[in-house]
């Protein structure tokens, strides 16, 4: 995994509650057995006309927002089922962190895998974001802070492994491998429950 | 005497192999259900790593997302998802994993042959990489979808690195009313919390309506607890899970089972165990439940009103309410009783069980579906197909006009063909409104299999109870 290292981008605003994961990338498109070339699919129904065109007024298809880093969205983003295709074409797309209120359990866990950063903020936080949709925010994950384009400085929240893990680019596979040891100990003492191969 | 613990503590409890300063604990996994469309990129991981699935005895696969349901002699036309059924299929041979493939007269959707193989058993923790495993927590199991990355740890450890959740309460007191069924309390809960209402909880249903529910109808109400926002929902176990899971495939024989009961027997939530939040509903207050909107949480009684946009004051919330409104092209004010309807699909994780068809059945028994609506049954697996068929179910829906297909996830996440077209509308038993859940500019109203005949027959949406 990738490194996650400080930056500064503008961001692209989707001021939506409840942006569920079949939005993020529909599951017509579940049916790759690859990782990569899904950044061209996400938001795909809000992106694309019926002919397969961009749609001018959808953000992600406006110049100014090429290259952004950041989504800002609204409350429980992610929502919805469980595929890590939605972080894979959040990523893919170019995107390193999302700002909301708040997001899905499941989406967050994936996204954290894939060095895409959620960051919660607290509600008066994210009002003042909105009010300036395009502005710049800097990122610092080793100090938790999100500074808004006025300077004003916000702590936010991470889990303490995660972090480590971002900040390293260490995979969390490997980690678990190294507790092998635990892992046949705590088997010796439970027996299976069944065989799925009997 | 130890600290007095909910049925999500015990299971937790018995399942930490390590815990480590500054890191979530190491979390043993009982049972992995694996399946097509979530799983290629994992193995693949496994491939580049050189690692091999460490405990395919407690791993199982089957296909269900992007099979078709159309008869299983044809050839999947779609050769995109025809690939990724075969590489499910492959991988499972090259890892050594048991798998029921398509044709396989066990095959069906991996939350539906879980607990009918016996497979997921009280107490257990068990994984897939679907948020709909929560469906499996009715038997008492802590149950919860991971991602594809996860999906990987557990192929290659049995283990994953997990925070322990919160705990919600839902209890459910007093009797159901005729024409009122277990999807009706969820979409009820759903409504009243809200579908993030219950993000980083656990939910754990009791209270006498539950325990008067069947495992089928149990089952229907862990389904969602995902679209309530919690990753977990269960049921602790009781005679009518034992009773249920008694003489399975997979089941504990003789003196284990045995054994087992006496052990499960000790899961549920001991007297005087806190939960970090509870919320109360009266079950014979409800009523037939339907969704008018683009997410679960919309929802309201059949003879409700569409809520109005301009009666909330929070702007995100009211933007949403009035985006969903112009996307299912609906009044607010105005009643969902009577709205025309395309399709009517019976099906998915939620719904698609034998009681559920028996109950459709009962409501189409003699009667036809309205000439103007397409109406697609689709059993959960390939053992609720030939057991409805045992007791002359599929002829009860074909004689009605409706089309009896194979088992799979179908027209619940449409991507095997099963879909509506843009515009339409249909009720449907599954578990997701989503704008283009069902199809790209699909428009779903999700209900019970109750309401979803009654409205077949209508060929608008209506209430069961004018037929009951």
């Amino acid at each position: 995994m990738e490194k996650f290292i400080p930056f500064e981008s503008r961001m692209v605003t989707i001021a939506r509650d409840n942006i569920d994961t079949d939005q993020i990338i529909p599951a017509r498109f579940l049916k790759t057995i690859s990782k990569v070339g899904l950044g061209d699919q996400l938001f795909c129904d809000w992106r694309y006309d019926a002919e397969g065109k961009p749609k001018p007024d959808f953000v992600l298809n406006k110049p100014e927002t090429k290259s952004c880093k950041v989504l800002l969205a609204g409350d429980n983003f992610g929502c919805g089922s469980s595929r890590e295709h939605a972080p894979w074409a959040l990523t893919q797309y170019g995107f390193r962190a999302v700002i909301s209120t708040s997001f899905a359990d499941i989406f967050k866990n994936n996204s954290l895998k894939n060095s895409l950063l959620p960051i919660v903020v607290p509600p008066d936080v994210h009002a003042e974001l909105l009010k300036d949709p395009s502005g710049t925010v800097k990122i610092d994950l080793a100090s938790q802070t999100l500074t808004l384009a006025s300077g004003r400085h916000v702590q936010f929240p991470v889990d303490e492994f995660a972090k480590h893990c971002l900040l390293e680019g260490i995979d969390e596979l490997g980690y678990i491998l190294q507790q092998a040891p635990a892992i046949t100990a705590f088997e010796s003492a439970h027996p299976a429950l069944i065989d799925t191969r009997g | 005497m130890s600290k007095p613990r909910t049925i999500i503590e015990k299971i937790w409890d018995n399942h930490v192999v390590a815990e480590r300063a500054h890191a979530p604990a190491l979390l043993y996994v009982d049972l992995h259900l694996v399946h097509e469309v979530t799983s290629p990129q994992a193995f693949d991981g496994l491939r580049t790593r050189g690692l091999k699935v460490r405990r395919p005895d407690l791993t199982i696969a089957t296909t269900d997302h992007s099979t078709p349901t159309t008869p299983r002699g044809l050839p999947i036309v779609d050769k995109i998802a025809a690939a990724q059924v075969e590489r499910m299929v492959q991988n499972a041979k090259d890892f050594g994993i048991h798998c029921y493939p398509l044709g396989s007269d066990k095959q069906g959707i991996v939350h539906v042959i879980g607990p009918e193989l016996g497979l997921t058993q009280p107490g257990m923790t068990v994984v897939c990489g679907d948020s709909h495993t929560a469906t499996h927590g009715a038997m008492g199991a802590l149950a919860f979808g991971i991602g594809t990355s996860e999906v990987e740890h557990v192929l290659a450890t049995q283990c994953l690195l997990q925070k322990p959740s919160k705990s919600y309460q839902v209890l459910v007191d007093g009797a159901l009313k005729p024409g009122v069924s277990a999807k009706d309390i969820i979409l009820a809960l759903i409504a009243r919390i809200g579908i993030g209402g219950g993000t980083g909880f656990v939910f754990e249903f009791c209270g006498s309506a539950v325990r008067a529910l069947s495992m089928e109808e149990r089952m229907t109400v862990c389904n969602m607890s995902i679209e309530g926002g919690a990753r977990a929902g269960l049921v602790a176990p009781d005679d009518t899970t034992y009773q249920y899971l008694n003489g399975r495939q997979y089941a504990p024989q003789g003196a284990k089972w045995d054994e087992a009961v006496a052990r499960w027997r000790q899961l549920p939530t001991d007297d005087g165990a806190t939960y970090d939040k509870s919320i109360t509903i009266d079950a014979a207050s409800l009523e037939p439940m339907i969704t008018f909107g683009t997410n679960p949480g919309m929802g309201i009684p059949i003879r409700g009103a569409v809520p109005n946009p301009s009666d909330i004051t929070d702007p995100l919330e009211r933007d949403s309410l009035a985006r969903a409104l112009v996307y299912m092209d609906l009044a607010p004010g105005k009643p969902l009783l009577g709205h025309a309807i395309n399709v009517v699909f019976i099906g998915s994780c939620t719904n698609s069980r034998i009681s559920d068809l028996r109950t459709a059945a009962s409501v189409l028994k003699g009667r036809k579906v309205n000439p103007n609506v397409r109406v697609m049954v689709v059993p959960g697996s390939q053992q609720v197909k030939e057991q409805a068929q045992a007791e002359g179910l599929d002829k009860i829906f074909r004689d009605a006009g409706a089309d009896w297909r194979e088992a799979g996830c179908s027209m619940c996440i449409a991507m095997n063909g099963d879909q509506l077209q843009p515009g339409e509308y249909s009720v449907s038993t599954s578990n997701r409104n989503f704008e283009g859940r069902q199809g790209k500019g699909g428009r779903t109203f999700l209900a019970s299999p109750m309401t979803a005949a009654a409205s077949a027959i209508a060929g608008k949406v209506s209430d069961v109870r004018e037929l009951l």
